[in-house]
């Protein structure tokens, strides 16, 4: 960061790096969404609610919910191997974890919901872009959900409190908190801290997730809106009855 | 009270705060209904729904499903019903109650591959859906041309009392077969099968939209607005 207060890629502290969504992109998923945030590009998609394979693992009086978090060989700058790594191992976890509050998962007994997240170019705070994408992707499958899920991650950079890392940021910063929360109900799904803050640092830290959390779900929220209801326009209620009803 | 029709929401949108009762896909949270799914909210009365645009099928008792026979067990059809659950159909809805793996062929009936058009008997959380095809109308499909559709478009493809459906069937001269699970089954002259699709598609890309009962007369070459939405009848059921 510079005398300025401007950070390397030319943001100051509070600013978001630009973020793009778009739902529905996969032909062949239940439900899909790409998110580009920052020089982040990742896909997540949603097969099912399914028949869960192996059998054995099938819950009777709920739907397994099974995340995969996953980086393209050819998203970081050194050839990644594919095998899942022990880091994406943890992604996946707290991904799952992260989502599963939003769900209804007690609606699909005895099926599962899988959730694919691809990382095809990768940058910092990718697991929150991760979640914010899954959640789109989720909604978009069908499955009932509480609210959606938004992540935004904040760190620490020369001592300052500062939104949503970049790469750099993440890796030369001494500190970094991904934080996902339900919106709506005001809930926390993940919250993590790698690096050494203060009591008064995390208390901040915590409130700038929150008010940048809020920006990206506006962002989100239009993605799913635009999915569903462009070129609609504004509809008029005259065929509300005929809509639905069968005989 | 306010009355809501058609309002955009997506899960954990508050669709409306007070006394409401929540319905189909809608959660009450506090004095607050909130949306579960994407779709369209509607308030009648004290009723609060959400029309879902997107999601599988979950297997509904009534239903009038296509399936498709999977495998054939000892005593009964598995048929994928284009769900998460595989729905059975047992050797006795078939045969009658002297129904016996050993005196009866179960093949004879169906085989592995063969359509039908069947009734989901019975289903809840605990067992995958039952199967039946007593019913009229029901039982095996012996031809047609399939398309699948997303099954919450459903309705709109059939429309009030069946208006929508009816509609295409007469002026394209085809029997139509349409499961509640998204599957539709065609049948009839190809230039009938060709046109039906291209209907069939329209709904679905814009099973939301308002003018459509227009669009697909304006597609089938009658003119729109000639009765709109009134169960069968009328000027336009003839070509």
């Amino acid at each position: 960061m510079d005398e300025n207060g401007i950070r390397t890629d030319g943001r100051r502290w509070d600013e978001l790096r630009p973020l793009k969504i778009e739902v529905g992109v996969l032909k062949n998923a239940d439900g899909s969404a790409k998110i580009e945030w920052g020089k982040n590009i990742i896909m997540a998609a949603v097969y099912g609610p399914k028949e869960m394979h192996p059998k054995h693992l099938e819950l009777a009086d709920r739907a397994v919910l099974k995340c995969r978090y996953h980086m393209a060989p050819f998203s970081v700058d050194e050839r990644k191997n594919p095998a899942p790594s022990r880091r994406e191992i943890e992604i996946s976890k707290v991904i799952r974890e992260a989502l599963q509050p939003a769900l209804f998962l007690e609606d699909y007994p005895r099926t599962a919901i899988q959730v694919y997240v691809e990382i095809l170019q990768s940058d910092g705070g990718s697991r929150v872009a991760g979640i914010t994408a899954a959640a789109l992707a989720l909604a978009d499958a069908g499955i009932n959900m509480r609210d959606l899920v938004v992540g935004c991650a904040v760190g620490k950079v020369d001592g300052k409190i500062v939104l949503d890392l970049n790469d750099t940021e993440d890796k030369e910063g001494s500190g970094d908190m991904p934080y996902a929360f339900m919106p709506n109900l005001n809930q926390v799904t993940l919250l993590q801290m790698d690096g050494l803050f203060t009591h008064d640092e995390f208390k901040q830290a915590l409130e700038l997730a929150k008010v940048g959390g809020m920006k990206v779900y506006k962002i989100q929220r239009e993605a799913l809106l635009q999915r569903y209801f462009s070129g609609g326009g504004p509809e008029t209620s005259t065929t509300t009855a005929e809509m639905m009803e069968e005989a | 009270m306010v009355e809501i029709t058609r309002k955009q929401v997506i899960p954990g949108d508050v669709i409306v705060t007070g006394d409401y009762r929540p319905g189909m896909y809608v959660q009450r949270r506090g004095n607050d209904m909130v949306a579960l799914r994407v779709g369209l909210a509607e308030i009648i009365r004290n009723d609060v729904k959400v029309i879902p645009l997107s999601g599988a099928y979950i297997p509904k008792v009534e239903d009038q499903v296509v399936g498709k026979v999977v495998n054939v067990t000892g005593y009964g059809w598995e048929a994928d019903i284009n769900s998460c659950f595989v729905g059975y159909l047992p050797g006795q809805f078939v045969f009658g109650r002297d129904f016996s793996p050993a005196t009866h062929d179960l093949t004879t009936r169906f085989t592995v591959g063969d359509l039908m058009l069947a009734k989901i008997e019975a289903f809840d959380r605990t067992r995958d859906p039952q199967l039946s095809i007593r019913g009229p109308d029901l039982g095996k499909i012996p031809q047609g041309e399939i398309i699948k559709i997303s099954p919450m478009k459903v309705p709109r493809l059939i429309g009030r009392k069946g208006y929508m459906i009816n509609m295409i069937a007469e002026l394209t001269a085809l029997q139509i077969k349409v499961g509640q699970n998204g599957v539709i089954v065609l049948d009839g002259p190809a230039e009938g099968i060709a046109k039906a699709v291209q209907v069939i598609q329209l709904i679905e890309q814009e099973a939301h939209m308002a003018d459509l009962t227009a669009k697909v007369q304006q597609l089938l070459g009658v003119q729109p607005g000639a009765a709109p939405a009134q169960p069968m009848g009328g000027e336009n059921t003839g070509e």
